[in-house]
């Protein structure tokens, strides 16, 4: 029976010849994962299971990101839950502050998850992995306890969707602007319950990092998870990478889907969606006159050195305009010491720029850049809710680094072919 | 396994909020969050509520945020199943997780009145409407799903696995 990638990864966990959509299945996990807002609460009810250990201390991962370095006694005591929690356990995969970054950025990026994998983690952006043609999804704090004890979850699987780029990207335009285009199409709940497949041309000469961006924000369409097949691209990022040996699937020419949406790359500009959704995207062309206060540039979206780069390649030799903070911040230690190596962080500090340590900090009002009343921010994000970066009355807009930063530049919503 | 109760029917897009008020947050007493059930969206709930009723409603239950007080307060309360034509994915799953049941049957959520009585016959996937004699089908619960219901959550189904394999 023909079948998607997602429906062929679960199988496979399941311990199945075939799955279809609707079908509840118990599927063994590669990874587990849990955060310092998160893992606290896990851990409490793992500890009610009375379980002897965790299934794995390699295959438990704790990242604390969110808050830290701790920004206040709170986050501090819940940090400290995570730690104490590695200790015992005798984790392996748990990443203190100086050697860690935002959970999303840092399991790939350490090999923990590969092609084929089956990962869950107690954070909605866990969809991030599909990019590496892994089923990942985020699940509530109940679920990563007991996946902590058993290795195993239950998962319902999903109809998929598949989204196919015909054509040839336009400058400046990159797997976040793809995403948003499609949030603006199907809407915040377009994708309900479904895996939804990025496919085409134009995806098949996309950076991995631009394929993260796009599998980060499968979540802000309601999707449970986001995937692309993996291929040459994928081979060369976690070649020699990897922890586990992987698989590639792939899905089959005749699957079915529920749904099948066609676009042409070449006639989608570089987006910016307006507060406070996702779905409220629209060329940055479009835009009008819109002044900033605040540009952030970082995030599970964006916080990778192609993003630093892009960033970087605009603000080379310019100055961020004097009514405007820029806060980066790169996504993990390792893409910092690139940064530094690359002298993208001497050419950001010099434009202005304030670069901070790895963490998740202004993308949920954590800290590092919270915005006060009336205050307007353009960011390389995934969520413009209603006071998602600080003050109910402040404004977030979402875009790529490009569009960041040439917007830090002119003090207004601006595309990078106005500064260059 | 066989629920039977009286409805109380909702539309669409019941969030969690309206489920359990954000300001009762501050407490996870199932008991406290029962009191407030429903409490902002349907005024009329608590006062008439008896144990072992069932909700039914449209589509989308159950949507916003993860909060798992959601369904424990629906639980907690003593609702014995909650019927609907779709569920937000994250209520569906920690639903599941602390032991409430629930069933997908958009027949059934369209076709049912508030005040019917229905009888749900879980292991045959059938829910009967003994008001109108009407029946209508669901996907069947899968046999390990509905050992974490008949374990009263995953917590309890996880600790009882692990006591089966440690006595191998
Ligand atoms: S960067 Fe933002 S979206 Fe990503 S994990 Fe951190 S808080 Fe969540």
């Amino acid at each position: 029976m023909p079948m998607t990638i997602t429906e062929k990864i679960l199988a496979a966990h399941a311990g199945r010849e075939k799955v279809e959509p609707g079908e509840l299945i118990n599927a063994r996990v590669d990874l587990v994962l849990g955060n310092d807002i998160t893992a606290p609460v896990a851990i409490k009810e793992f500890e009610k299971i009375g379980a002897p250990g965790v299934f794995d201390r390699e295959r438990v991962a704790l990242v604390p990101d969110h808050f830290v370095p701790n920004k206040d006694i709170k986050s501090a005591e819940q940090s400290k839950q995570l730690r104490e929690f590695a200790r015992e356990h005798n984790l392996v995969n748990y990443f203190e502050v100086g050697v860690s970054g935002i959970e999303h950025c840092l399991l790939p990026e350490q090999g923990l998850v590969g092609p084929g994998d089956l990962v869950i983690g107690a954070d909605s952006h866990t969809c991030t992995y599909g990019a590496l043609g892994a089923f990942s999804t985020g699940v509530g704090s109940t679920d990563l306890a007991a996946a902590m004890a058993l290795g195993e979850t239950w998962l319902k699987v999903p109809e998929s969707i598949k989204f196919i780029f015909d054509g040839e990207l336009q400058p400046w335009v990159g797997g976040k602007d793809l995403i948003l285009h499609i949030i603006g199409d199907i809407g915040v709940d377009g994708a309900l319950y479904q895996a939804m497949e990025f496919a085409g041309p134009a995806i098949e000469k996309l950076s991995m990092d631009g394929r993260f961006s796009m599998c980060n924000m499968a979540i802000e369409a309601g999707g449970k998870n986001g995937i692309i097949a993996p291929d040459e691209i994928t081979r060369a990022y976690v070649e020699g990478r990897c922890k586990r040996p992987y698989k590639f699937y792939k899905s089959d020419p005749d699957a079915r889907y529920a749904r099948v949406y066609r676009y042409d790359a070449s006639q989608i500009e570089p987006q910016v969606a307006f507060p406070h959704l996702p779905e409220n995207s629209r060329p940055v062309r479009e835009a009008g006159h819109v002044e900033i206060d605040q540009s952030v540039i970082g995030s599970c979206t964006n916080g990778r050195m192609e993003d630093l780069r892009e960033a970087a390649n605009i603000l080379k030799g310019r100055q961020v305009h004097k009514n405007v903070r820029l806060i980066v911040l790169p996504g993990t230690q390792e893409i910092y010491l690139q940064a530094l190596r690359e002298g993208l962080i001497e050419i950001l500090v010099k434009a202005g720029a304030a670069v901070s340590t790895p963490t998740c900090g202004p993308c949920l009002g954590g800290h590092m850049g919270i915005l006060a009343k009336g205050e307007r921010c353009i960011a390389t994000t995934n969520r413009n809710f209603v006071g998602r970066m600080g003050h109910t009355e402040s404004e977030v807009y979402l875009s790529n680094p490009a569009v960041a930063a040439a917007s830090a530049i002119l003090g207004r919503i601006a595309g990078p072919w106005e500064v260059l | 396994m066989e629920i039977k109760g009286r409805v109380w029917k909702y539309g669409s897009d019941v969030d969690t909020d309206a489920i359990i008020p954000a300001r009762y947050l501050n407490t996870s007493d199932p008991e406290e969050l029962a009191r407030h059930c429903m409490e902002d969206a349907d005024p009329a709930f608590p006062a008439g509520f008896r144990a072992g009723d069932i909700f039914v409603a449209g589509k989308n239950f159950g949507c916003g945020s993860s909060r798992e007080h959601a369904p424990i307060a629906i639980k907690a309360a003593g609702v014995s199943c909650v019927i609907a034509r779709t569920f937000a994915r994250i209520f569906y799953r920690n639903a599941f997780n602390i032991g409430l049941p629930i069933f997908e049957s958009p027949e059934a959520a369209e076709d049912i009145h508030e005040g019917d009585e229905v009888l749900v016959d879980v292991d045959s996937g059938v829910i009967n409407n003994l008001t109108t004699g009407k029946t209508y089908r669901f996907a069947p619960v899968p046999p390990f799903m509905q050992q974490i219901i008949a374990a009263g959550g995953l917590i309890n189904y996880v600790a009882n696995k692990l006591d089966v394999r440690s006595e191998k």
